[in-house]
C-alpha cells in the first residue's frame, strides 16, 4: 500500500513537471510578427520577422544545462568559471563559516543551558543580535577584516550561530532530571556527564539547530556572494544577470535549490541518527 | 552502631506565605546489614524525600545520616538507586545502560571485564537475549529489571528502591518481586524501599516503617515482620500472622495515619516504637478499629502514584 502510494505520488510529481514544462514551452514559443508597421523597427533592431519573448525556452534551458553539466570545472579567467568551481567556492565558505559557528555555539550553548544565571545574563544580547540580517554585518566585516572572501565566511558564521546556540542551550537545559540523577548517584565526573549523558540526550535538539542553521547559511551565501563578488554561486547568478544570460541564471537557481535540498537531506539523516525513542 | 543510622532527619520548605512548611520531622531509625526495610505511607508524606536524602540527591534541613560509620553527604557508588520511572538512557542498549554504571564503579576495567560483569547481572534479572535492545523496545517490567540490574551491578553496600514496581501490572510485579527476593537472599543486600502496596511490604520487608500523613510527617511505628523469611507469595496467606500484620498495616493507613500530627508528638520517644502484630493474639489493642474480616483478602494499594 505504502509502496504503491509512493509510486502514485511519483507519477503525479512527474505529471506536474510535464505540465509545468508544457506551459513554459507554450509561453515562450516564438510569435509571428503581427503588423507590418513595425518592419522598420524590426530591421533596425537587426532581427528577422520572428519575435521572441527573450525568455529562454525549455529546449534552450536543456541545452545550457547539458553544457554546464558536461564541463563543470573549467576555468577561463575570473568571470568565466564552471558551475562546479563556483559551487565549490560557495560550499567551502558555507562549510567553514558553519563549522566555526558550531565550534562557538555548541560549547557556549552547553554553558548557557547548564547555568540559568549565564542564560539570563546573555539572553538580552542574544535577543538583540539574533534578528539582525546577517548581510547588515557586511560593511563592518569588510572594514575590520579587509578581505571580501573572509567577510563572506564571517556572514555565514554570524547567521548560523544563533539557531545552533539557542537549540543547544534549550536541549541541554531540558535534559531529564532523572538521567542527571543517575549520573550523580554513579559519581560520574563532569566531563563524562557532559559527553555521555547531556550530549546524547540533547543531540536531537542540537542537530535540529544545526539543520536550521545550514538552511539559513545556504540562503545567505547567495546574497552575500552577490554583494562581495569574485567567486561563488551567488556571484555567478549576478554575473550572468549582467551578461543578460537568463538561461544561465535559471540554471544557477535550479542548482542552488538542488544543493540546498541535498544539504538538508544530509542533516536530516544525521538528525535521524542521533534521535532516540523514549 | 547499626549499619545505617538516621537521626533526627527533617525537611522544611518555605511555603508561599513565607512560613516554614515541614514535610517530615525528626525522623530517626536504623537499618542493620542485610536487612530489607520498607517504608509505607500515603503520598506527600515525604518518603521519596527521605530516600533522596539517603541517596545524597537531596539535603535534609536537619538531622544526620550515617552509613557504615561515615556521614552521608552527597551521592555515592556505595548506594545504588532504582528510580521510580526506571531512568534508563533511551539512546543506550540494555547492555550499555548497565555498562555505564559498571564503568563508573570500576573505571579501569577493560571492555571484556565490563561486558562479562554486565552479562552476569542481565542474566540475573532474566533479560538474557535482550542485551542489545533499546529501552523503547522493552516492556515496562523489563525496563524496571534493567534498572534493578544496573543498581545491583555496581555492588552497592545498600540498595535504595523508590517504588520500583508502582507502574507495573500485578502479574509482572509479582514475578519481579520474587526475583528481587531471590537476588537479595543470594547477595545479602541491605535494602531500603518505598512502597504503597501493603502485600508487597509484607512479602519483601523484614521491617516495615509506617509513616504518618504529611505535612509534618513522622515515623509512627516500626512493624517487625515476624513471619519466616522463607515466605513466598503462594504460601504467605496460609500463615495466621499474615492477617494480623496485614490488618495492622491497613488499619494504620486507613485510620491511624492521619491521627499523628506534628507537635502532638512532643513526648514521642526518639526512636519510634517497634510492634510485632504478627505475634499478638487476637486481643490486640487495635482490634476494635480493625477493618475487613479475617480470612478475606482484598488487594489494597493505597494512593498509587501515576
Amino acid at each position: 500500500m505504502i509502496k504503491s502510494e509512493a509510486l502514485r505520488a511519483g507519477i503525479l510529481s512527474l505529471m506536474f513537471l510535464l505540465v509545468l514544462l508544457g506551459i513554459w514551452h507554450v509561453a515562450t514559443l516564438p510569435k509571428e510578427q503581427a503588423a507590418s508597421a513595425n518592419d522598420e523597427y524590426a530591421k533596425l533592431m537587426g532581427k528577422g520577422a520572428v519575435k521572441t519573448t527573450g525568455f529562454p525556452t525549455p529546449a534552450q534551458m536543456g541545452e545550457t544545462a547539458l553544457k554546464h553539466i558536461s564541463d563543470p570545472f573549467y576555468d577561463k579567467g575570473p568571470n568565466d568559471k564552471g558551475i562546479g568551481i563556483q559551487l565549490g567556492f560557495s560550499l567551502a565558505r558555507v562549510g567553514l563559516g558553519f563549522a566555526l559557528a558550531a565550534l562557538v555555539a555548541i560549547p557556549l550553548g552547553f554553558v548557557i543551558g547548564m547555568s540559568p544565571l549565564i542564560y539570563r545574563a546573555l539572553d538580552p544580547f542574544i535577543q538583540v543580535l539574533k534578528p539582525i540580517s546577517p548581510l547588515a554585518w557586511m560593511p563592518l566585516a569588510l572594514y575590520t577584516i579587509k578581505d571580501s572572501s573572509i567577510s563572506g565566511i564571517f556572514v555565514i558564521f554570524i547567521c548560523s550561530v544563533w539557531p545552533m546556540l539557542i537549540n543547544t542551550a534549550f536541549g541541554v537545559a531540558a535534559v531529564r532530571r532523572e538521567w542527571l540523577n543517575v549520573a550523580k548517584t554513579l559519581e560520574v565526573n563532569t566531563v563524562r556527564k557532559a559527553f555521555q549523558v547531556i550530549l546524547p540526550a540533547a543531540a536531537p535538539t542540537i542537530m535540529t539547530g544545526m539543520r536550521i542553521s545550514m538552511g539559513i547559511a545556504w540562503l545567505v551565501i547567495v546574497a552575500a556572494e552577490m554583494l562581495v563578488g569574485g567567486t561563488g554561486i551567488g556571484y555567478f547568478v549576478w554575473n550572468e544577470w549582467n551578461n543578460l544570460s537568463l538561461t544561465n541564471v535559471i540554471f544557477a537557481i535550479l542548482t542552488i535549490g538542488l544543493v540546498g535540498m541535498l544539504l538538508d537531506l544530509v542533516f536530516g539523516r544525521l538528525q535521524k541518527l542521533v534521535t532516540y525513542v523514549e | 552502631m547499626a549499619f545505617l543510622d538516621i537521626n533526627g532527619l527533617s525537611k522544611t520548605y518555605a511555603s508561599s506565605d513565607g512560613r516554614p512548611f515541614a514535610v517530615f520531622e525528626d525522623v530517626s531509625f536504623n537499618i542493620d546489614k542485610g536487612e530489607f526495610v520498607c517504608i509505607l505511607g500515603h503520598s506527600g508524606c515525604g518518603k521519596t524525600t527521605i530516600l533522596n536524602v539517603l541517596a545524597g540527591l537531596d539535603q535534609a534541613s536537619a538531622g544526620i545520616v550515617v552509613m557504615d560509620k561515615r556521614e552521608v553527604a552527597g551521592p555515592s557508588l556505595d548506594r545504588g538507586v532504582v528510580f521510580q520511572g526506571h531512568a534508563l538512557m533511551p539512546w543506550l542498549s540494555v547492555m550499555k545502560n548497565i555498562a555505564f554504571a559498571v564503568k563508573s564503579r570500576w573505571p579501569d576495567w577493560n571492555r571484556t571485564q565490563v561486558t562479562l560483569h554486565c552479562q552476569k547481572y542481565i542474566d540475573l534479572v532474566g533479560l538474557t537475549g535482550s542485551e542489545h535492545k533499546k529501552p523503547s523496545e522493552l516492556s515496562g517490567g523489563m525496563k524496571q529489571r534493567v534498572g534493578i540490574a544496573r543498581a545491583f551491578a555496581i555492588q552497592p553496600k545498600m540498595l535504595l528502591l523508590d517504588e520500583p514496581f508502582g507502574a507495573l501490572d500485578a502479574l509482572t510485579r509479582g514475578v519481579i518481586q520474587d526475583e528481587l527476593l531471590k537476588i537479595c537472599a543470594a547477595t545479602h543486600q541491605t535494602v531500603f524501599m518505598i512502597t504503597h502496596d501493603v502485600d508487597e511490604a509484607i512479602l519483601l520487608a523484614d521491617k516495615i516503617m509506617l509513616m504518618s500523613n504529611g505535612p509534618g510527617a513522622v515515623i509512627a511505628e516500626i512493624v517487625d515482620n515476624t513471619m519466616p523469611r522463607s515466605r513466598t507469595r503462594n504460601d504467605m496467606h496460609h500463615d495466621p500472622q499474615y492477617y494480623r500484620i496485614r490488618n495492622h498495616l491497613v488499619d494504620f493507613l486507613v485510620n491511624r495515619s492521619k491521627l499523628f500530627r506534628s507537635g502532638e508528638g512532643g513526648d514521642r520517644p526518639k526512636q519510634p516504637p517497634v510492634v510485632r502484630p504478627g505475634l499478638e493474639i487476637d486481643a490486640s489493642p487495635i482490634q476494635p478499629q480493625m477493618h475487613g474480616a479475617h480470612g478475606k483478602v482484598t488487594p489494597l494499594v493505597v494512593n498509587r502514584k501515576r
